[in-house]
């Protein structure tokens, strides 16, 4: 097996009218590790499943140890000996590591005759630089040994340029520095070429060979790994600090104002029981917002779901005008927190029920809402659910209409009207405009800022670091569960802040010890 | 008038996947009866006559739609918040039981309307624990409660006969074990004018009252929530486990009232005789009805009907008293197949009423 070198020149994709990548060249040499760098949405997936044949290319060539090759599909580019590790394991749990190399081939006979394979399989081991058993059940490895064998899956389809998205999000410190060391030195072995996507400036520096940066779709560097550093790249990654917008006149947030939401010690567990948020404390006072940076898979889903009352969190406190919090209906009505969550149509409506209904979820219950007694009044409802729409611009303004038929913008701005119907005194949002067109981010945008301005204190987590620059007095990054850096919004150093969401900061214990949030004392 | 006749097509859409079901399923049910050599065709008139073709098919089509009705309620109602219970007929047994022995518990002489409270009250407590103990396994255990419900209802069953034939026998049974008879005062009589018992009115009154908790109640609105969405549900802080909990206490309470009907109007103490199946049939009448209360009326004397008519096919055309379940097996697997339709049904509704809206508007707008 030989590594193979990977070109392409103005490479383009657009979605609708969005343009996801724009005119990108980068060149990738044969036996280097390559990194990608980017943040969430700079163009990095649809690049890589551009390579892949996922989603082909729509501009621009690529080519393969200097000839041009088209990719349209998967089986073109298995063909051509591209293969790619997904972030998520793609083995099959229940069977052996040596079912699993066979069921990677795809075309198998009816009958497998497994002494001739088991040989084959042997002998293919004894070629690789680490090895797992071939009898073991997949179920039983650790996480890195699932990676091992997802790399080894590649070797075994004799791939010979290997793209790995973001490879060590799922392993332990010990077990990214193992498999990383591997893959550097089979590419340095001249046996593949590694592509690799990543977050982690640590993982740039230490493993990969060169290093290129996206930034909304556009290439914005490209350097041998040896010449940089990671203030360097952060730079590149989160943009030159841009110059300052005209600040929009926002009163400043009050030194005495009451705290509206206050979190302590929060210990909220994952899906897979591991501790996704650990011991997270913050504080946000009424008409302020506290923004939430991060990049996504580092408690944030966790955090906001305990917030809301769709997960149960393990220990620690949070309270709402002082008061204890536990999300129950009584209270987010006594204290009136509302919330936006992303998705909304995943995480705050019913799509087969009507806007009317959807926007009646939190009061149907109330007396305003019911005919005495126990029946519900659906014409009260209704005339709300009319009035709502007007106010807050849902189109198409039939209040009968099931909400799932309507496009993402107008969910949201239903759900907005819902919860900001009336004064809020804790809002929580969680990339409340992800996946929207400009209209709606800016309407949605401008409605959180008024809920401010009238003394919401709204936590605000976001991907999007330009939002939260813009919308936030505080901004906190979160990283591996913890809140690992604060700093006031309108000083911040997009490069500092780049620095700790990619887990490069030196310290974050001692780094937030000088910085105690709005300690009155 | 067109936009009326709109509107009307608009209410009726649901009830096309259960209209296309039937028709599939009598189309198999020709075809299967055909390829017997059996006359076909008269074995569907048999079906009919059988069912509401004499005042005497009619009677005996109610008294098996009566239980009918309630024990599609304990699907449909924990339905509405997304469970899909199959275990109806272990409620139905332990509301039978439930109801056979509290007579055995009260003084004799014992009036008969606070009796029968007590009885049902039992039965109601019976059935409703049963399925919420199925509920409580899915919501604090993550047990599936479809699965759950099934083997909770085999184990009810067994229970059941554990009891009417050791503790509870009476000595007197000899060759059908049964819990001692009911005294003659608390049997439950039949509607004034007619030879079917008051299970019927209950059974009706009950799927009448689900329909409007249902449509109108502010608890029927909790359960449609959490139901249609959970996440949207914990979301809004509605307490999710407490409404499904509830939900499953409905259901089950209803088929614990439909065992107790059994037992205090038709065999007078429990015995084996009670276990007929109509906790299985009520799945099939549910799922007709697309766990709709009101529907379910209908449904039931449909399948109910269709029960009744089996001795008719006996009798004439020396049919197996099993071709009516062939029958109620068709149903259900093409009640099952065109529930695809229903995605295609709310896209439907919605071009209809818009068209209401601006009947001058081309409709595809």
């Amino acid at each position: 097996m030989t590594a193979l070198s990977l070109e392409t020149f103005g490479a383009g994709k657009s979605f609708g009218d969005f343009r996801a990548l724009e005119d990108v060249s980068i060149q990738v040499a044969a036996g280097t590790v390559h990194a990608l760098l980017g943040e969430n949405g700079a163009g990095k997936s649809t690049l890589v499943k551009g390579l892949i044949g996922y989603s082909p290319l729509d501009q621009g060539r690529i080519l393969l140890d200097g000839i041009e090759h088209a990719i349209s599909s998967p089986r073109d580019a298995h063909a051509l000996g591209i293969g790619m590790v997904y972030q998520h394991f793609t083995v099959a749990p229940g069977l052996t590591v040596a079912e699993n190399l066979l069921l990677a081939r795809g075309h198998l006979p009816w009958g497998i005759s497994w002494v001739k394979e088991r040989a084959t399989l042997d002998a293919f081991m004894n070629t690789m630089p680490f090895r797992l058993a071939l009898g073991s059940t997949v179920s039983g490895l650790s996480a890195g040994e699932k990676q091992k064998l997802e790399l080894l899956k590649q070797l075994y389809l004799e791939h010979r340029f290997l793209i790995l998205d973001e490879p060590t999000s799922v392993l332990t410190p010990q077990e990214s520095e193992e498999v990383l060391g591997l893959v550097r030195d089979l590419a340095h072995r001249s046996e593949l070429t590694v592509l690799m996507i990543t977050h982690k400036f640590k993982e740039v520096m230490s493993f990969a060979d060169e290093v290129t940066v996206l930034r909304k779709g556009k290439l914005v560097g490209h350097t041998k790994v040896e010449h940089t550093n990671p203030d360097e790249l952060a730079k590149w990654m989160m943009g030159e600090t841009r110059i300052a917008a005209a600040p929009k006149t926002r009163s400043p947030v009050k030194d005495k104002a009451p705290i509206g939401l206050e979190i302590l010690r929060l210990c909220v567990a994952s899906d897979r029981g591991t501790t996704a948020v650990n011991e997270l404390s913050l504080k946000v006072r009424r008409g302020e917002i506290v923004g939430v940076a991060g990049i996504s898979g580092n408690g944030q889903k966790e955090l906001i779901e305990a917030l809301l009352g769709q997960r149960r969190f393990l220990s620690g406190k949070i309270s709402v005008n002082g008061v204890p919090y536990r999300a129950t209906r009584n209270e987010m009505l006594q204290q009136k927190v509302f919330s936006l969550p992303e998705e909304p149509l995943h995480n705050a409506c019913i799509a087969g029920m009507s806007v009317a209904e959807n926007m009646a979820l939190r009061n149907f219950d109330s007396p305003e809402m019911r005919r005495p007694g126990w029946r519900i009044n659906r014409t009260a409802i209704r005339i709300r659910a009319q009035k709502l729409i007007a106010a807050f611009n849902v189109s198409p303004a039939f209040p009968d209409r099931p909400i799932g038929t309507l496009s993402g913008g107008n969910v949201q701005r239903a759900v907005l009207a819902r919860e900001l119907a009336e004064f809020a005194t804790v809002l929580i949002a969680a990339n409340p405009v992800f996946g929207l067109d400009f209209s709606a981010v800016s309407d949605i945008q401008a409605r959180i800022l008024a809920a401010r301005e009238q003394g919401t204190a709204v936590l605000l987590v976001s991907e999007d670091l330009d939002e939260l620059l813009e919308l936030a007095d505080t901004v906190l990054v979160m990283t591996n569960g913890r809140i690992v850096y604060a700093v006031d919004a309108r000083s911040a150093d997009r490069t500092t802040i780049g620095r700790y969401m990619g887990g490069h900061a030196s310290s974050p214990r001692a780094s937030l010890g000088g910085m105690v949030q709005h300690d009155d004392a | 008038m067109r936009i009326f006749l709109l509107r009307l097509t608009a209410k009726m859409l649901p009830a096309l996947p259960t209209l296309c079901a039937i028709a599939g399923a009598l189309l198999m049910f020709v075809v299967f009866l055909a390829l017997q050599g059996k006359p076909a065709l008269e074995a569907c008139q048999l079906i009919y006559v059988g069912a509401f073709g004499s005042g005497f098919a009619w009677e005996n089509t109610l008294q098996r739609a009566a239980p009918l009705m309630l024990t599609a309620l304990c699907v449909a109602i924990p339905a509405r918040t997304g469970l899909i219970i199959i275990g109806g007929e272990g409620a139905v047994a332990l509301g039978g039981l439930a109801c056979a022995v509290i007579p055995m518990m009260l003084p004799a002489a014992f009036p008969a309307t606070p009796a029968l409270l007590l009885m049902a009250t039992a039965a109601l407590v019976a059935g409703g624990a049963w399925i919420a103990l199925a509920g409580w396994l899915r919501q604090y255990r993550g047990v599936n409660e479809t699965i759950s419900s099934l083997l909770l209802a085999y184990i009810a069953l067994a229970l059941f006969n554990h009891m009417v034939e050791g503790p509870l026998r009476h000595p007197e049974s000899l060759n059908k074990p049964s819990t001692p008879p009911l005294p003659e005062e608390y049997l439950i009589g039949s509607l004034p004018g007619l030879d079917v018992h008051w299970g019927l009115f209950w059974g009706v009154l009950a799927c009448i009252a689900m329909y409007v908790l249902v449509r109108h109640g502010v608890f029927g609105f909790s359960m449609s929530v959490v139901g249609g969405n959970v996440r949207a549900a914990r979301l809004v802080g509605l307490p999710v486990n407490r409404i499904v909990l509830m939900a499953c206490l409905l259901g089950g309470g209803a088929a614990g009232l439909a065992g107790m009907m059994e037992v205090a109007a038709i065999h007078g103490s429990a015995n084996s005789a009670l276990l007929a199946g109509y906790g299985y049939s009520g799945i099939l009448v549910a799922f007709a009805a697309r766990h709709n209360p009101l529907a379910i009326i209908a449904c039931a004397l449909v399948i109910g009907g269709i029960e009744s008519s089996g001795s008719l096919l006996q009798r004439r055309l020396d049919l197996p008293g099993a071709t009516t379940l062939v029958l109620q097996g068709l149903l259900f697997i093409n009640l099952l197949a065109w529930e695809s339709l229903t995605g295609w049904l709310g896209v439907w509704r919605l071009r209809l009423l818009e068209t209401t809206r601006n009947p001058n508007r081309a409709v595809h707008a």
